[in-house]
């Protein structure tokens, strides 16, 4: 199993109460508050402070995807170098169904997620054997098998230039009709319900017994295995669980940029979904939401500046992991307990 | 019928033969102590038994049914529990958790995203029992991972404990402890032993320990049954002098 943060330091605060999901020091449902407040109102303030809406729209959807690799990274203890895969079958999934099949969004994401989790299915379940590294290494391939079917099959996927010439359509709901395509805001606060209703069901996984048995886990298979819990079976399911949301994200960055791009299936898209979790923190709930957020800004604003932008984020990344290995959110948690 | 027969089995790596046609017969209640000198095969002897190994050749029959072939979580579910030579706990969560978790898990919650109230109150009481027995109640909110070593080892126990296993195994229960640590987790085996007729069997190094709890003593010596007995026949045996407390004393 991989354990990548296991700092002695930690050892110091113990005395705090016992809570389903460890890790929260400071009030939990004040920040959970604050958390929300701020993504509620992110369009309106997120323009006064220099950004614009299509920004935040991208900082929700890839923290998404942030904190669905995080349900198996963090709380089960599994590092997929592969998620990309099940990112861009989303976003194929939707993009092919809307430009070909049905002129539908809701079908199109429903495609897309449904391809993603047959998908997860059947390599999770060829996988699931594998630990650590090897592990890893086999999220790659897969991931890259999906890369290199979208850039060969020209006609079909679009290849190297992406799939375009599709955009998406309002949503309609019968009774009223949500107009996701010209309404930035209204696109906004779709994309925020989705990650509200994945984020929400995530959670309460995680405070119940079975996503106690995914921390059992991810501290101790040896033990987790003696207790009676059938470990690969576990890992399965959270790695299914986790791939679904990863794929939801997948749907809706293709439908925020109206094109599916063969690079959102590429293994270095995957990197970054592993980077904006240990960023902000792959022990804390909303740890990859911060560190998916820092990436996308330092991404938008230092590559208006210069091409080499990824040195930066790099370097940033290696002192936050040599100075800060619990990440962004486990400094802040440390500064308010003491 | 015995709850656990073991039959004749072996363990080989290679060339090296770990554990050589070993056969042991544990009846229900029943205490039962495995020494023997280092290298000798035991906790390679328990692995087969919990199912971390499968052995070369032999067969392990538990309450009648052939589980040989099991993996370690079917086995578990049968009813076998065990703790390790070297502690197995889940460092990063409290003692409460680590035993929360046995607990949901022995009863059958390991899938369940949602308990209801009242199955909460039971998982939550029965947490708290294992805690008092252990006597952990004070340390319930504790990290296990930065708990005494023999706090951990209690944890361990509870663990296993609240798995409500029809046979314990447990490995060296007091090995690098103290003397009190050593007393304290004594009394707790012997507790179970005598106040909920649990049947146990451990590997044991401290003779102290073995000859106060063990009801019978199987002794192994490179990999094979040296002798069996009652501690006394066991304490008189030429052989096990020779090869092993001979040295000792």
């Amino acid at each position: 199993m991989v354990r990548l943060d296991k700092p002695a330091e930690e050892s110091a605060q113990s005395e705090a109460p016992a809570l389903p999901v460890p890790g929260f020091r400071i009030d939990k449902r004040a920040a959970d508050a604050i958390v929300w407040l701020l993504l509620l109102t992110m369009p309106f303030w997120l323009n006064w402070i220099g950004g614009y809406t299509q920004l935040g729209t991208r900082v929700v959807i890839l923290a998404l995807a942030a904190m669905s690799l995080n349900f198996l990274l963090g709380y089960t203890g599994v590092l997929s170098f592969g998620h990309a895969a099940y990112f861009g079958l989303g976003g194929y999934g939707v993009g092919l169904t809307l430009k070909y099949l049905v002129p539908n969004t809701l079908v199109g994401m429903g495609v897309g997620i449904v391809a993603a989790i047959v998908a997860a299915a059947i390599i999770g379940a060829l996988i699931v054997r594998l630990r650590g590294i090897y592990f890893a290494m086999v999220t790659i391939a897969f991931g890259q098998v999906f890369y290199f079917i979208a850039y060969r099959w020209n006609n079909v996927t679009g290849g190297d230039d992406g799939l375009s010439g599709w955009h998406r359509l309002p949503i309609n709901l019968g009774f009223t009709q949500i107009d996701i395509l010209h309404n930035k805001l209204a696109f906004y606060y779709v994309v925020l319900f989705c990650f509200a209703v994945s984020v929400g069901i995530m959670a309460l996984l995680l405070r119940s017994p079975f996503g106690r048995t995914l921390l059992a886990i991810r501290e101790n298979e040896r033990r987790a295995r003696f207790l009676g819990i059938p470990v690969d079976r576990h890992i399965w399911l959270s790695w299914l669980i986790s791939c679904t949301f990863c794929s939801l994200a997948g749907t809706l960055y293709a439908l925020l940029n109206n094109f599916s791009d063969p690079h959102d299936l590429h293994w270095e898209q995957s990197g970054n979904f592993v980077i904006m979790a240990v960023l902000g923190g792959m022990r804390s709930f909303w740890g990859p939401l911060i560190g998916a957020g820092i990436f996308i800004v330092l991404e938008d604003y230092i590559s208006s500046r210069t091409e080499n932008w990824e040195s930066f984020i790099g370097l940033f990344f290696v002192l936050v992991v040599l100075f800060f290995p619990r990440g962004v959110l486990g400094v802040i948690r440390r500064r308010t307990t003491q | 019928m015995s709850l656990l027969q073991v039959e004749n089995v072996s363990k080989r790596f290679g060339d090296l033969v770990a554990v050589d046609g070993v056969s042991m017969t544990v009846e229900t209640g029943e205490l039962r102590a495995v020494i023997g000198p280092n290298g000798a095969g035991k906790t390679t002897f328990f692995n087969l038994i919990s199912g971390f190994l499968t052995p070369s050749s032999g067969r392990i029959i538990f309450d009648g049914e052939d589980v040989t072939k099991l993996l370690p979580a079917w086995r578990v579910w049968r009813g076998i529990a065990r703790t390790f030579q070297i502690t197995e706990v889940f460092p990063e969560l409290t003692t409460r958790e680590n035993l929360r978790i046995a607990v949901e898990v022995a009863s059958g919650y390991r899938l369940k995203t949602w308990l209801s109230r009242d199955a909460d109150g039971e998982v939550r009481a029965r947490v708290t029992d294992l805690l008092d027995m252990g006597g952990l109640a004070d340390k319930a909110d504790r990290l296990v991972g930065e708990m005494s070593h023999g706090d951990q080892r209690a944890t361990e126990i509870m663990m296993a404990l609240a798995l409500k296993p029809r046979l314990l195994l447990l490995d060296e229960p007091t090995a690098g402890m103290g003397d009190q640590e050593t007393y304290d987790i004594t009394q707790l085996i012997r507790k179970l032993h005598r106040d909920q007729n649990q049947t146990i069997v451990l590997i044991e190094h401290d003779m102290r320990v073995v000859f106060h709890l063990a009801d019978r003593i199987m002794v192994l010596a490179e990999g094979a049954m040296l002798a069996e007995g009652t501690p006394n026949e066991i304490a008189k045996d030429d052989a096990v002098q020779a090869a092993y407390l001979g040295k000792a004393a």
